[in-house]
């Protein structure tokens, strides 16, 4: 991607990023298919928000919608990061397991469905804590089932980010599409400062943030398997090409000899310059694993 | 209380495979053996500390980049070892107080690291492993997700240094702006707040809270009970599904999770829905 047509797109692009989660879902079916799943009216909110005083949402942040991509069967369930930070509680974590589930079962019956999970959210809901992390531990194992039968893709496009136990999630989804606003990292800045210093990072330092986190960072390490701008039109083309693509042969949170030889040969006594690891993660995994 | 972390589960591996060394090859955060339990040999794993790890933010038990692939790569030698056999139940022994938090674990995408444990696990218990996580210290953060959460049943010794949580007490404190009494007062009367682990049985995602006098220094009596009950844990996971129903399903999650199961039926209602 040059920076031409970069800067040519920037001028008609239609930001993503911009969308609430609602907008973001149904722009990534095919026009006219979708039907949103437990929306607002439902009223099924979060019951232990209004318990400590916090106004709860009639979706708890999380959109769930089942239509058609690129003409087959899919579910996209996309989290508010203006909710709550995007967190997951009971319920929105509920929702995003039991529409993975359903995927699932659609699969099994014969009907091809795949998922595509919007991820902007620093994890679990700690209003919500342990009931969060349940969910989100509940979400990995329908991913793991769910993606023996078709794709689950990962999209985050910021401004949250993808972070907290949901980066972990992230790491089992057979594709992950990000734009260049977005992150991916477990622990935030913030907390690693905090836990560890800020010699071992500094919070404030947005640059290095993004030379860490960032979605070009991510790509070109290969951690993420698509480097998209904030255009609409070019995240629905990305998530169709991928649904398309079917299952991956490896999925990368399999390829453990891979990773655990790179980890191995890395240098621990510094901090690496993020742009090294470019270099010497290059190699497609895949490829590699499958020889 | 976290400078003793990593000494009970260094303690309840000895117990119950007679050694605590890592296996050729892995670092020494990293504790993997075969042993005999009830009539099966079980594969167990637990995470410890290890002064001297490579990667500095890693050194005090932590899941940090290394134990992840490692964990990983033990689980999946189970899987791949017993495949036309019998499946070997798979033992995580938890006591670590958190994942690695560290510049370089970010750089080198420690989520993956933990995807891949998580991804071992999952797929062993999809295998027909019958995986058994038993908590008998801290389990929090992304600790509990990497290295317990796939398991088909969840143990925990009824203990007050037992603490599963999604985050520790002063963070949690400062990301939702509130003070630790604040957090303690809210925890008292929210029960997934909590950080008791008799608060956190009620939840119904535990199969069994066990009771030792002093999970520091077991008595072999006490030793031999815990592991009849990981042989009843083990009995009952081979004749349930491999899935993690059973925390929906369970006595107190009727009670305690009545959103997530009504989350689920609606959604199944409307799912079909033409």
């Amino acid at each position: 991607m040059s920076n031409q047509s970069y800067g040519a797109n920037f001028i008609n692009r239609q930001s993503f990023i911009e969308l609430d989660a609602r907008s973001r879902a149904t722009a990534l079916f095919d026009a006219g298919t979708s039907r949103e799943l437990l929306g607002p009216f439902d009223r099924v909110e979060s019951p232990w928000l209004p318990m400590q005083g916090v106004t709860p949402q009639e979706d708890d942040g999380c959109v769930v919608m089942k239509g058609k991509i690129g003409r087959q069967a899919a579910v996209v369930v996309a989290l508010e990061g203006a909710f709550q930070g995007g967190s997951l509680g009971e319920v929105s974590g509920g929702k995003m397991a039991a529409a993975l589930d359903l995927a699932r079962v659609d699969n099994e019956k014969g009907i091809p469905t795949s998922a595509v999970i919007l991820l902007e959210t620093g994890g679990v809901r700690l209003q919500e804590a342990n009931l969060g992390e349940a969910a989100i531990a509940e979400i990995m194992a329908s991913i793991l089932v769910l993606r023996k039968h078709a794709p689950v893709i990962c999209v985050t496009a910021g401004t949250v980010g993808c972070f907290g136990g949901m980066s972990l999630a992230a790491g089992l989804c057979s594709y992950v599409v990000m734009t260049r606003e977005a992150r991916l990292g477990m622990n935030g800045p913030e907390v690693i400062e905090q836990e560890s210093g800020v010699d071992e990072f500094d919070s404030g330092d947005h640059a290095l943030i993004w030379a860490i986190d960032g979605g070009e960072q991510r790509y070109a390490m290969g951690l993420a398997d698509a480097l998209v701008e904030d255009d609409t039109p070019q995240v629905a083309d990305s998530v169709r090409r991928l649904v398309s693509q079917g299952v991956p042969p490896v999925h990368r949170s399999s390829q453990v000899a891979l990773y655990r030889n790179r980890i191995e040969a890395l240098d621990s006594s510094r901090h690496w310059d993020p742009r090294e690891l470019r270099v010497l993660w290059t190699t497609n995994g895949s490829e590699e694993e499958k020889r | 209380m976290s400078e003793f972390t990593g000494v009970r589960g260094t303690v309840w591996f000895r117990a119950f495979t007679g050694q605590a060394s890592p296996m050729p090859g892995d670092p020494k955060s990293v504790l993997t053996a075969d042993a005999p339990l009830g009539d099966d040999h079980a594969r167990f794993l637990c995470v410890v500390p290890d002064p001297h790890a490579r990667f500095p933010c890693a050194r005090h038990g932590e899941v940090g980049l290394e134990e992840g692939y490692t964990l990983a790569t033990r689980v999946r030698e189970t899987i791949e070892q017993d495949k036309n056999t019998v499946k070997r139940p798979i033992i995580a022994i938890v006591d670590s107080k958190n994942q690695a938090y560290g510049r370089r674990e970010e750089t080198a995408g420690i989520f993956l690291a933990c995807a891949a444990a998580i991804d071992a696990y999952g797929s062993a218990r999809l295998a027909g492993h019958p995986v058994i996580a038993l908590v008998v210290g801290q389990a929090i953060s992304g600790v509990p997700l990497t290295h317990g959460y796939q398991a088909n049943r969840i143990l925990a010794f009824d203990d007050d240094g037992v603490v599963i949580h999604a985050m520790h007490k002063a963070a949690a404190a400062r990301i939702t702006r509130r003070s630790v009494e604040e957090l303690e007062k809210l925890a008292k009367k929210i029960a997934p707040m909590s950080y008791d682990i008799r608060d956190y049985a009620k939840l119904g995602l535990l199969y069994k809270l066990l009771h030792v006098a002093n999970p520091e220094k077991p008595s072999q009596q006490e030793v031999r009970n815990v592991q009849r009950e990981l042989v009843a844990a083990i009995a009952d996971a081979r004749t349930s599904p491999v899935d993690l129903r059973s925390r929906l399903e369970s006595k107190g999650a009727l009670e305690m999770r009545k959103a997530s199961i009504l989350v689920r039926t609606k959604m199944e209602a409307q799912w079909l829905e033409k």
